[in-house]
Formats: C-alpha cells, structure tokens, sequence
C-alpha cells in the first residue's frame, strides 16, 4: 500500500521531469523560455562547482535563519507578555488587527533608504513579515489554556512566572510550533524578495543576474536550489511540529489519529 | 417486495480477506416492519448496505420489486446511525430535507409541500430556519427520518439509527417509527442490536448468527398491532418473545446455529 | 450596558491613538530627511494620492490583483478537486506538487517575464502562479476530507454529479478552501507589489519606488501607508465574505468544543 504511493509518487515526478525534458525539444515552449531539464540539470551542477553560489546561499539562508529566530524571540515574548499582563490582550487587538495584515514588501522602499543592500535591508522584511505568524499562534495557544489547569495553580499559590512556565508554556507549545512553521516558510519568501528586488546578496540577487544578462539556464537552476530550499523548510518545520503535537495529544490523552 | 437471497460479502484488501455475510436469504413483504437483530459485528451494517445499493454484494443479490438492486433505487431510503455526520452541516433543517427532492423531478411547490409535511410529521414544523448542530441529538436523527419521509420512499432502511440516543428520546422515537409505519403504509427493515427495540417496533424479527452471518431465526411477533410504551413493555408474552430471542442471539455467540434456519415459526407460549 | 460598550471602545481606540500620538511627537520638528514629521507625511498625502492618480495607479494594481487572485481561485478548487477526488491521482501528484508550493513565489516574477513581457499579462499571471498552490493543495486536502457518512448520504438519496460536488463536496471543504484563500490573499498582495517594482509603468508598487529613487520621501511614506491601508483592506473584506459563507462552521465547531 504505502510502497505503491510511493511508486506513483516517484513516477508522477519523472513525468514531470521528462515533460521539462520533452516539451522544449519537441518545439512545444521555446527553449530559451524554458531549458529542457538535463540543460537545467547542467547549470546546477555549474553552479555547485562556483563558489559564488554557496556563499549566495549562505546569505540566503543567514537572513533567513537570523530573520526568523528574531520574529520567533520577539512574537512568544510580546504574545506572552501581552496574554499574562491584565487588559493587555483587549488593549492591544486593534492595533494587532490592523497591523498584520500590512504587507512586509511596503517597507521595501524604506528598507532601501535606510539600509541599501545590507543584510539589515533583508533583516527588516524577514521579521516583519514572521513576526505575526509566531505572535498570532501564540495568542492562539494561550488562549487555549484549560482554565481549570490555571485555576487549579493558582490554587496551590503558584506565581506568575511560575504559571508562564509550568501550565501556559506548556499548552501553547504546539501552537508556537505552528507558528513558527508558517514564520519560516513566509521568512524564506520575504528574504528571496529582499534578495530579489532590493539586490541584497544572496539566491534572489543570483536570480535577477541570470535573468539580465540572459542566462536562463542558470535562473531555472537557481530557482529549483530555492525551490529544494523552501521544500527542506516546509518539511523540516513539519516534522518538529508533528513531534510537539504528538506530544500534546498524548499529554492531554486525545486519541491521534 | 424485497428479496435477499443467497447474499454473500468478502472484504478483501492488503491481503486480509474478511467474511463479513455469508449466505443470507429472506424477504421482505410489501408494508411490513421487519426487525434484525443479531451479535455486534454481524455484518448487520454490511447486509442493510448492501440492500440499499451502497455495496455490491460479492455473490448473490437483491431484489426490490422483483428488480435486482445495482446502486441505490429511487424508492428506497436510508436513515444512519450517524445522524450527526448524515445531515449537512452547512445546510438549514429544510434545506438538508430538500437536497434529495432537488434530484427528482418535483415542481417548487411540491417540494415546499413535501419538506413541510415531513417535519410535521416528526414534530419538528419549527426547526425549519435551524442548522442541524442547533438541535438535540434526537432532533437531528428526527431530521434524517424526515428527509428519508418526504423521499416518499416504498422502502424505508435504518441503520441502527437510536444507538447514539439517550433512553427517554429513543422511546419517543420508537413510538414515531411506529406511528408512521402504521401511517403511511413504508415497508421498513430496521437493524438494532437492541433486543426489546426490535420485539418492540418489529412485526417480525430476524436474529442474524455472529459473523459470518446467517439468518438464525425467523420470528413472527404476536403482539397487538396498538402497542405503547407503557403496556407493551410488561406484556407477559413481551417477556416471553424477548428471551425467546435473547436466548437464539446467545447461542449466535457460541456459534450454534439452529437447523431450522429458515423457517418462519413462533415459539409456542410457555 | 452603555458603560461596559465606551470601555470596549476605549480598548479599541486607546493603542492606536497613542501610538500615533507617540509617532507624532516623536517625528515633530524631525530633521531626519528619512522620517520626516508625521505633520509633514499627512499634509503631503492628499496632494499625492489625488482621484487622478487613484486612476491611474491604484485601480490599475486593484485589477491585477483581482484578475490573478480570481485566476488563481479557479484553477485552484478546480485542479483540487480534481486531484482531491482521486487517491491514485493524487499520489502521483503530490511529490510535484510539493516542490512547486515550496518554490518561493517572487522567484516567478523573472521567469514569467521571460514568457509575458512586463505587461499586464506578466502580473496576472504572477499572481496568479503565486497564489495558486495555498488554495490548491488546501482544497485537495479538504476534499479529500470529505465525510464518508456524508458520501453514502448523498449516494443513497440519488446526490450524484454536479449537484453532489455543490452541495456536498464543495461544501465540505469550504473551511479548507478558505484557508487557502487567505493564504493566497497575502502572498497576491506581495506579488502584485513586487512585480510592479521590478518593472512597469504605473500601480502602486511602481509609484511607491519612484518616490523612493527620487527621494521624494514624505511622498513615499505616503504609498507605505496606501500600501499598509490596502493590506488591511482587503483583509477585512476578506473576513467579512469569510463570515459569510463559513457562518455554519463557526456554530458548529462551537458548539462541538462546548459539549
């Protein structure tokens, strides 16, 4: 059963891959729009050999990693914060509401004034954009804390700090996961961007050198190393999530199914 | 009007081969409440399925009308146990009865008449306006009984629908399956494992053996046809017919089949 | 009664206010060419955003976002459900699919560029490409969901084809869809900027960069806030079709966490 999915799986990508391959050489698309695959395959083994290329993806992934762990800190810090100090949570949902949906690309402009091509320019953009997907969950998973539980520790004259640790951190856990889950996924898009548009170092500014000066093989195979990237990320941040909620299920003695 | 004979189910997959039915053989005549009861895990889920079209029996057939059954008949509704995850829950009360009607070939009107006229006769004339999850567990499987209703089906099948009911709502409900039994002249087959629920609503039982199943025994059930709650329940021959069954469903579990499997006999009173 | 709503209203305002209040007097007087006075960035605003250039720049973007989203929405459910229906389909799929969603979106911009010019075309169909995977594999995923009591129901009562898709399957996975569609939201109001900062000749995104070159700075704070008004929006219309449509979903899940 699961053997067989995995076949169809592998087969659905070669023919997707034989496709790529195919429909340039057959004249379906231009080949200087899209590259059969081995022609891909060719630029991506170039480019591994170019020692340009792995110190763009350290940069990508330095903005990234850096962006992220920041947006992380500070959205369980301030959701927490605001969660715990009385009156905070209503005082503050406005201007939450209104705030998160601003999209990070308006800062664009500012960023480039402020910071032209450095890594903060890339900086500003990853946090901004992360910061609500960590700060949101963590409001969420507060407010899913058994009032009972809290009612309950407070009964046995447990403090503040001691609450924070020992019954709130615990049930928000898995929705911080969840958090910081879609924070690295939208981290990579905002740092690709920077990248991208403001020419910060990195895959993105790797990308739109290919497109100027025409060399779309080495585009295509730039955008499939962020593809991987994004697919490595997507995956791993899955993983540890499951880990956390698996372990909140069995915790609360729900049936995981 | 309905005629099961020699059906035979086999669950195959990722090499495990269960026999759910065996060789099942009954009928069911026009305008009668037949009752089946048997040992949990029967197959009773299986065998009602398969009548109404949901399954492809693996031998053997079904017969609506003297028509083989191939998918679900236009004249044959279901009622589930499930009745939470049976009616839509983006759907209003009138709405979930009307989306099967929208299927045949009614005019505006006469669906509005049919839908209004099905709550009514489970009491629910009100909930109309109301989401499923608005109501009581026993209000929705009312629903369900309703949108089977205005269906006008020939042949109604309900599938152990009072198992996930309180005791006082399951009476209530006995009492309406009855009522529109009596009213509106449906043959009804009605699985349950409960053995006074089947005495109780059936004019016939049928006690399924533990799996693979086979009819066990046939039973014609002398009570008068007025039947309430109260007096029927301390009926003395009530309490005859319920051990008499109690009796066939235990020695099902021991895996002893009678030899008379097909006959339809009462036992004699004692 | 009328006390415990001017309370509500306080928490509502008190922030903001103070927030702009602290933006205010903190810029006053500022000589700092890159903040300048918030005075200065308001009174600036209605001599930038004039009905000419809502015309000329706003609508054009509005459209372009609605043209990719809307797209981007059809291919979605449509291919999703499609997908969803079938396990075996699906299995072939998702690998692919997979590597497609995490591809970064803004990395199509150049790609499509090559095929579209720097037309409109070229951002409808960014945006579109961007938004399409979010509301793509969130459909599968809710139609694939779909309730098996709720597939027999439907079979039993003679619910089959079109009207078994609209009323039953479509149905079941709007919660998912949604999801996904505000996923795509997001992303479609990156791409639509960005894509008009890589190259164009009119919308907000290029508007905002051209006060940027030109350092036109009061004049860019004040696409920042468009583009920050715009974001906030959409996601109220957002919200308010989503409360809509999903108004079931929200007394159901209510009610089964109350039991």
């Amino acid at each position: 059963m699961r053997g067989g999915h995995v076949a169809l799986g592998a087969a659905g990508l070669a023919a997707f891959l034989a496709l790529g391959e195919a429909a340039p050489r057959l004249g379906l698309v231009k080949e200087a729009y899209v590259p059969p695959t081995s022609r891909i395959a060719e630029a991506l083994v170039d480019e591994a050999a170019d020692t340009a290329f792995w110190s763009a993806l350290g940069d990508t992934l330095t903005g990234w990693a850096l962006g992220l762990a920041i947006a992380v800190c500070a959205g369980v810090v301030v959701g927490v914060a605001v969660s715990v100090v009385p009156y905070l949570r209503e005082a503050t949902a406005s201007t939450i509401e209104f705030l998160r949906p601003i999209p990070s690309v308006a800062l664009i402009p500012l960023a480039v004034l402020l910071y032209g091509t450095e890594l903060k320019s890339v900086l500003l953009l990853v946090v901004y954009a992360s910061f609500w997907q960590v700060l949101i969950q963590t409001l969420y998973g507060v407010q899913d804390v058994d009032p009972v539980a809290e009612e309950t520790a407070r009964s046995y004259g447990l403090g503040t700090w001691a609450r924070v640790r020992h019954v709130l951190w615990p049930t928000a856990l898995p929705y911080v996961m969840t958090g910081v889950r879609l924070a690295a996924a939208v981290a990579l898009i905002l740092a690709i961007t920077a990248e991208l548009v403001i020419g910060a170092p990195g895959l993105g500014r790797q990308i739109a050198v290919a497109q100027t000066s025409q060399a779309v093989p080495e585009m295509y195979a730039l955008i499939v190393v962020a593809g991987l990237l994004g697919l490595l990320i997507n995956v791993g941040a899955r993983t540890v999530e499951r880990r956390a909620l698996a372990w909140h299920q069995s915790v609360r003695g729900e049936v995981a199914v | 009007m309905l005629d099961v004979r020699g059906l035979k189910k086999v669950y195959e997959g990722s090499g495990r081969r269960v026999e759910a039915v065996r060789d099942l053989t009954f009928t069911v005549d026009a305008g009668e409440l037949v009752c089946l009861v048997g040992p949990s895990g029967c197959g009773k889920t299986t065998l009602l399925k398969c009548m109404g079209g949901l399954l492809t029996p693996t031998s053997g057939e079904v017969l609506l009308e003297g028509r083989k059954v191939s998918g679900p008949p236009p004249g044959m509704a279901f009622v589930f146990q499930e009745y939470g995850r049976s009616l839509f829950p983006w759907m209003r009360v009138g709405d979930n009865v009307e989306l099967p009607l929208k299927q045949k070939d009614l005019s505006k009107a006469r669906r509005r008449e049919l839908v209004r006229d099905a709550l009514e006769s489970v009491g629910l004339t009100d909930a109309v306006g109301a989401y499923p999850w608005q109501l009581s567990g026993g209000m929705q499987q009312r629903v369900a009984i309703a949108r089977a209703l205005a269906y006008e089906p020939r042949v109604l099948l309900m599938d152990e629908p009072f198992a996930a009911v309180d005791a006082q709502t399951r009476a209530d409900l006995e009492d309406l399956v009855r009522g529109l039994w009596r009213d509106r002249g449906i043959t009804i087959l009605f699985v349950t494992h409960d053995i006074d629920e089947a005495v109780y609503l059936g004019e016939r039982v049928l006690v399924l053996s533990a799996s693979p199943t086979v009819v066990q025994e046939q039973l014609k059930v002398d009570l008068p046809a007025e039947r309430d709650q109260l007096h029927t329940r301390v009926d003395p021959r009530f309490a005859e017919l319920r051990t008499h069954v109690y009796e066939q469903i235990q020695a099902a579990k021991r895996g002893v089949v009678r030899d008379a499997v097909t006959k339809s006999d009462t036992p004699p009173p004692h | 009664m009328i006390g415990r709503l001017l309370l509500r209203l306080l928490f509502v305002v008190a922030l903001p206010a103070v927030l702009v209040a602290v933006w205010w007097a903190a810029s006053n007087g500022s000589t700092d060419p890159f903040w300048p006075p918030l005075r200065t960035i308001l009174d600036t605003f209605p001599d930038v955003w004039t009905a000419d250039r809502l015309r000329t720049d706003v609508v054009p973007s509005l459209l372009r976002l609605l043209g990719g989203y809307a797209l981007a929405a059809a291919v979605g459910v449509a291919l999703g459900t499609v997908i969803g229906s079938y396990r075996r389909v699906r299995a072939v799929c998702e690998p692919v699919l997979e590597f497609l969603r995490a591809v970064p979106p803004p990395v199509l911009v150049p790609v499509i560029m090559l095929f579209a010019g720097i037309g409109d075309t070229m951002k409808i169909v960014v945006i579109a490409s961007g938004c399409v995977w979010p509301i793509l594999l969130n459909t599968v995923e809710g139609v694939r969901a779909v309730d098996s009591v709720m597939l027999e129901t439907a079979r039993s009562y003679g619910v089959t084809g079109f009207a078994r898709l609209r009323h039953l399957v479509l149905r079941s996975a709007s919660p998912q869809i949604f999801a996904g569609l505000r996923q795509a939201l997001s992303i479609g109001i990156i791409l639509m900027v960005i894509s008009e900062m890589f190259a164009a000749n009119n919308g907000i995104g290029f508007t905002v960069v051209q006060f940027q070159r030109s350092f036109a700075i009061p004049d860019m704070w004040t696409g920042i806030l468009v583009l920050g008004l715009l974001g906030f929006l959409l996601s109220v219309v957002f919200q308010l079709v989503e409360r809509r449509v999903l108004g079931w979903y929200r007394g159901l899940r209510a009610t089964t966490r109350r039991s």
